[in-house]
């Protein structure tokens, strides 16, 4: 069998239907969109102003509210540091949880050291963090809740429309990184009381690069302080020549993925319990992390106890995934967010992402299912953990000599 | 980051690996490393009256380098006297595998469980001459 690609969550392949949709605009309809006085200009724009429309029909916005970015790296920090430099005056107090993305903590822990005040929220068991939580946070001071929409590693969706409501309340704006939750599950901007919303066109098949920031226009009207300044481009959030091949490609992305959201997600989930039933049927001692109900439906992270993570990925194959562990980063450092949910180190360094998506087969979860077990059998026989804990040794009790 | 031939074959088949009888007189034993850093070593060796090792085992928990380090040094020592076996230096480890500098802990944690062996099973057997000379 050809590799197998379960590591949707990291990025996904460029769906051929949107690729067929880019091509013109490198060719004949390459012209800038900002071109106010000719054709070329006007087809680009056209093209441009038709994918705000399919991305902010996702999320039922306004297509005026979509500001183009090169992904959600640059949709939080937009959002995060633009709000926090707009309504300075009004208080310098962020609310946010320690299991986001780098992309958002790294903007945040920027800002205390600009004299921002942030509260970390930490996240239950399950990668959840609780409306009342976040009301506890809430200060006179407090300017924005960044909190994401659907964690990558994990896939725990978080209660957006209490959160939301409770920011309208409050007065408070909200915003959420929903680069893993866009086109997978429904979203309503205004049900959910999201004023600023991230995504990436590469996680739902669209191109890399390319992403946008939902930014609310009425009630209440969200001013951000650029980043970037130049020639006023995208409402004087963005300046920049648009990417104009890759926003058609980005706004294809997004007519697909509405289309189809509802099958595919109730696909996903099947062939993703599929994959947990036939792990839990032949090999005990593995367990879920993250929330069983309230997740992304193509994700599934386990913990093989005993064995590490990046040995068993080299067991697998050709079969892409992720892992908790990190025994090739220079820090070591298991996954913050396994941690984050209480795991031990121990756990998170034996845990494994299998991010499934549109192309994922029935046949790939077999095979996949087969290699992993037959990996973690050949671990679990040279693991001294494993031969311990079957002697019932409490490996917790024992004193380690670590480095 | 590819893995070399050398590690993948130490990964897939995995020379020594089993246990042997902790409190036995002649078997040292050396666990190193800690769960939540990701690797545990726990490396045996058998030892007979001319100090010589006769046959050594590992079990490990980690990557897949750290797999290859211990396999290796298990096939390496067998045969060697203990201070034939503690020459054997990390550096060496890195070479035959062609470890890239992120994996190098895997070869010093291979050694240090090796060293940890030879104290245990030389501190057995000073006891045991005590014991045979009082
Ligand atoms: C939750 C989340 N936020 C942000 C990002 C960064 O997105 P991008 O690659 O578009 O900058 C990712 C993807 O890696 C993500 O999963």
């Amino acid at each position: 069998m050809k590799s197998i690609y379960l590591d949707h969550n990291a990025t996904t392949p460029v769906d051929p239907r949107v690729l067929e949709a880019m091509l013109p605009y490198f060719k004949e309809t390459f012209g800038n969109s900002a071109s106010r006085n000719h054709s070329f200009g006007w087809a680009a724009e056209e093209a441009v102003d038709k994918a705000r429309g399919q991305v902010a029909k996702v999320i039922g916005a306004g297509s005026k509210e979509i500001v183009w970015t090169s992904g959600s790296t640059e949709g939080n920090n937009t959002a995060i540091q633009g709000v926090a430099r707009m309504y300075a005056d009004k208080g310098k107090h962020i609310i946010t949880c320690t299991i986001e993305h780098k992309a958002v903590i790294d903007p945040c822990k920027f800002l205390e050291t600009q004299g921002y005040e942030v509260t970390w929220l930490d996240s239950d068991p399950k990668g959840c963090i609780s409306a009342e939580q976040v009301k506890e946070a809430m200060r006179d001071d407090t300017i924005l809740v960044t909190l994401m929409f659907a964690n990558n590693e994990i896939g725990t969706i978080h209660p957006i429309a209490e959160i939301g409501a409770l920011c309208k309340e409050r007065g408070v704006l909200f915003h959420t990184d929903a680069t893993q939750a866009f086109g997978k599950v429904p979203i309503d901007v205004n049900e959910m009381g999201i004023d600023l919303l991230s995504l990436s066109a590469h996680k739902v098949y669209g191109p890399k690069g390319v992403g946008a920031l939902y930014v609310r226009r009425k009630k209440p009207r969200v001013r951000l302080q650029p980043i970037l300044h130049g020639g006023g481009h995208e409402r004087g959030i963005r300046s920049g020549t648009l990417n104009v091949p890759g926003i058609v490609g980005c706004g294809a992305a997004a007519e697909i993925a509405l289309a189809e959201m509802q099958t595919e997600s109730v696909r996903t989930a099947q062939l993703r319990d599929r994959l947990w039933a036939g792990l839990s049927e032949h090999l005990t001692e593995i367990s879920v992390n993250g929330d069983p109900q309230n997740r992304l439906p193509n994700t599934l992270n386990v913990s093989f106890l005993y064995v590490e993570g990046e040995s068993l990925m080299m067991g697998f194959g050709d079969i892409a995934v992720s892992s908790g562990s990190a025994c090739t980063s220079a820090s070591l450092e298991p996954s913050y967010v396994l941690k984050g949910l209480g795991l031990g180190d121990d756990l998170a360094h034996s845990s494994i992402r299998f991010s499934l998506g549109r192309f994922t087969t029935e046949q790939e979860i077999d095979h996949t299912i087969k290699r992993v077990v037959a990996a973690v059998n050949h671990l679990r026989d040279m693991s001294p953990l494993y031969e311990m804990a079957q002697a019932g040794i409490d490996l917790s009790k024992v004193v380690w000599q670590s480095h | 980051m590819a893995y070399s031939d050398k590690v993948v074959d130490h990964y897939q088949n995995p020379r020594n690996v089993g246990s042997m009888d902790q409190n036995s007189k002649t078997v040292g034993t050396g666990i190193v490393g800690a769960p939540e850093c990701g690797d545990v070593m726990k490396l045996q060796i058998e030892v007979d009256e001319n100090d010589r090792i006769v046959d050594a085992k590992f079990k490990t928990f980690g990557c897949g380098s750290a797999i290859a380090s211990s396999s290796l040094t298990t096939e390496w020592i067998k045969g060697q006297t203990l201070d034939e076996a503690l020459m054997l230096k990390n550096t060496d480890i890195v070479t035959e595998l062609a470890l890239p500098p992120v994996k190098i802990h895997c070869s010093v944690l291979a050694e240090d469980a090796l060293r940890a062996a030879i104290a245990d099973v030389k501190s057995k057997m000073a006891k045991t001459t005590e014991t045979a000379s009082a």
